[in-house]
């Protein structure tokens, strides 16, 4: 029996990782200062996106991407579109603002849950911005399906056993995992492909439904920031001055700069 | 005996989920479970540690000796490897009975796959990357973590127990107590689990260079190298160094070197005698990673950069053309050294 392998990505949308570091928190309001810096999809879901679609030329399959987001983060959505996903589901919603990682985890397996029949999830292991590498777990706990985090090779995919490594900070672990299943991946998996002009024009024709708080039938209570398990009590704003070092600046031509760095390493017992 | 018995107590007691390998205790466990003792101590609870694994005999007194009242083991062929389904299932049932007031879980590979599987079952919060753990005067579990150029402080105000994850070196080793003892409460492996996704195999990987965790030397760059090209020449100052080879996340997006070798919050957090760092900025995600360094420099071309208030010496130049001049500096200095 041949089926159509349906593959959904969650994707998200962050703050450009080469400006984001321009975000500051304004130290009399207190409020995050973006200073426009312009979202883009978030690096390692680059990579779920390709394993996504190198699937799909190699079997029967279907790719649908979905990411909670503000309604900018379409252009994510639609680039992936382009890059070769068919469908693109945005969570888009007011009531969706302030999640932590499992408010998000929450949203998002609504979202899933609503698409219907899926074989496979996959994303990005973390994402650039925050950085927790759980909302991929947690959608898997959630929706009551198995979970392989930091995927960074599918050695077997027939059939609905498959086999994955799974890097390990000293090497990898080899799992078996049973389909339907959410494997989040590294960089290692693949090199994500870049966006074609013929990508970039279907993409128009595709299409990116978008679903609220309604479309999902949740409480609000349990999206957003009131679904959240935790919340941000107290900032403290921490500056680089604050550092207890006083620097001594070595200075000079190059060259001697180099040797009086070399000199004080040497002094320091270092060399 | 257990130092303390949790009869009486205000509240719940202070879990951490510890993880061996080869039948020792992981550093990461170590240093949460002497952290959590002092938390347990402020609350008034007890300290007990999950350990799952097999072969353990004996595996257990440096958790005692770091501090923990009770270790509930699991030793069993079936928990010889990491399996996600059962370690799951195992840590949910019991933290379902016992009510832990707090879980701590160390950043390590298996502990931020279980740690949010095991806190979307619980319906909890978890807090990644912390960099300290305190109590407010209410006892709730303040996770401190970096954010913006700030010290955010997250909380689990209404859902218990409170995790929170940590990396090795964010606490120092505990003061080992080797005659403490403490109970062992041996935990039963489930009948029946679903079997949908199994560890078949660990394969371990040597990895290249000098490892960060114990390197006297680190050298990490940034955004600052530009490209592959001058990404290695921070490499080859990391050689003759004979240092271990860091990295801040803008170097391991551009794809310069693996995400193994991140220094900071959701990198590793390291303690060298000396640090370089070529080409980065001196963000504190990157920052905390390194603060607790003996002697820090940093080379950056922009004389403006906030590194330089963070290190004891520092060089404005482009790291490019700098570091090669450096490593020559450094190999006559060897030849002088070794001709006198």
């Amino acid at each position: 029996m041949v089926t159509v392998l349906r593959i959904i990505v969650c994707v998200k949308a962050v703050p450009d990782p080469k400006e984001a570091t321009r975000i500051r928190i304004d130290p009399v309001s207190r409020t995050l200062l973006r200073c426009d810096v312009p979202l883009v999809t978030n690096h390692l879901d680059r990579n779920a996106v390709e394993a996504a679609v190198q699937l799909k030329e190699e079997l029967d399959a279907h790719v649908a991407v979905i990411s909670m987001g503000p309604p900018p983060a379409e252009t994510i959505v639609r680039e992936c579109l382009a890059l070769g996903a068919d469908e693109g589901i945005l969570l888009c919603d007011q009531a969706f603002g302030g999640a932590d990682a499992f408010a998000t985890a929450y949203t998002l397996a609504k979202g899933i849950e609503k698409m219907g029949r899926f074989d496979l999830v996959l994303c990005g292991m973390a994402s650039s911005d925050s950085g927790t590498a759980w909302v991929g777990p947690k959608i898997g706990a959630l929706l009551g399906i198995p979970v392989v985090t930091a995927v960074r090779e599918i050695v077997e995919h027939e059939g609905r056993l498959w086999k994955v490594k799974a890097s390990l900070e000293n090497g990898y672990r080899l799992v078996r995992v049973r389909l339907p299943a959410i494997l989040t991946v590294t960089r290692e998996l693949n090199t994500p492909r870049a966006l074609s002009f013929s990508g970039i024009v279907s993409a128009r024709e595709k299409e990116i439904t978008e679903w609220g708080i309604n479309d999902l039938g949740v409480q609000e209570e349990a999206v957003g920031l009131r679904g959240s398990p935790t919340i941000a009590a107290n900032l403290t704003i921490m500056n680089s001055k604050d550092s207890k070092r006083a620097v001594e600046m070595i200075t000079g031509t190059r060259e001697e700069a180099a040797e009086r760095l070399v000199e004080k390493l040497a002094a320091a017992g270092m060399l | 005996m257990p130092m303390h018995d949790n009869m009486g107590a205000r509240c719940g007691p202070v879990w951490v989920i510890a993880e061996q390998m080869d039948g020792r205790i992981r550093t990461a466990s170590l240093q949460l479970v002497g952290h959590a003792r002092k938390l347990a101590n402020q609350l008034g609870t007890c300290l007990e540690v999950v350990l799952l694994g097999d072969n353990l005999v004996g595996v257990t007194q440096p958790l005692f000796a770091a501090g923990a009242d009770r270790v509930y083991l699991g030793n069993d062929p079936d928990l010889a490897l990491y399996q996600p389904e059962i370690y799951t299932q195992m840590v949910v049932k019991l933290a379902t009975e016992q009510e832990p007031e707090i879980m701590l879980v160390g950043s390590t590979s298996m502990g931020r796959e279980l740690a949010p599987l095991v806190a979307a079952r619980l319906q909890t919060g978890l807090t990644a990357h912390c960099t300290d753990l305190v109590l407010d005067e209410n006892g709730i579990l303040e996770q401190i973590v970096p954010a913006y150029g700030g010290l955010l402080s997250i909380v689990c105000p209404d859902r218990r127990p409170q995790m929170a994850m940590a990396a090795r070196g964010v606490f120092p080793m505990p003061q080992f107590d080797e005659d403490s003892t403490g109970e062992v409460v041996p935990l039963d492996v489930p009948d029946e689990v679903p079997g949908r996704v199994q560890t078949l195999e660990v394969i371990r990987e040597e990895p290249e260079g000098v490892p960060l965790g114990s390197a006297p030397i680190v050298v990490a760059g940034g955004a600052g190298a530009g490209d592959l090209d001058g990404w290695s020449r921070i490499a080859d100052l990391a050689k003759v160094l004979n240092a271990a080879l860091g990295s801040t996340r803008p170097a391991v997006d551009e794809g310069w070197i693996g995400l193994e070798t991140m220094i900071g919050q959701s990198g590793k957090v390291v303690s060298p005698e000396l640090y370089i760092g070529v080409g980065l900025s001196g963000e504190m995600q990157h920052m905390v990673g390194i603060a607790g360094a003996r002697v820090m420099v940093a080379i950056n071309s922009d004389a403006k950069s906030p590194v330089f208030e963070q290190v004891d010496y520092g060089v404005v130049d482009d790291c490019k053309e700098f570091v090669p001049v450096l490593v020559e500096k450094i190999k006559e200095h060897r030849e002088k050294a070794l001709s006198r």
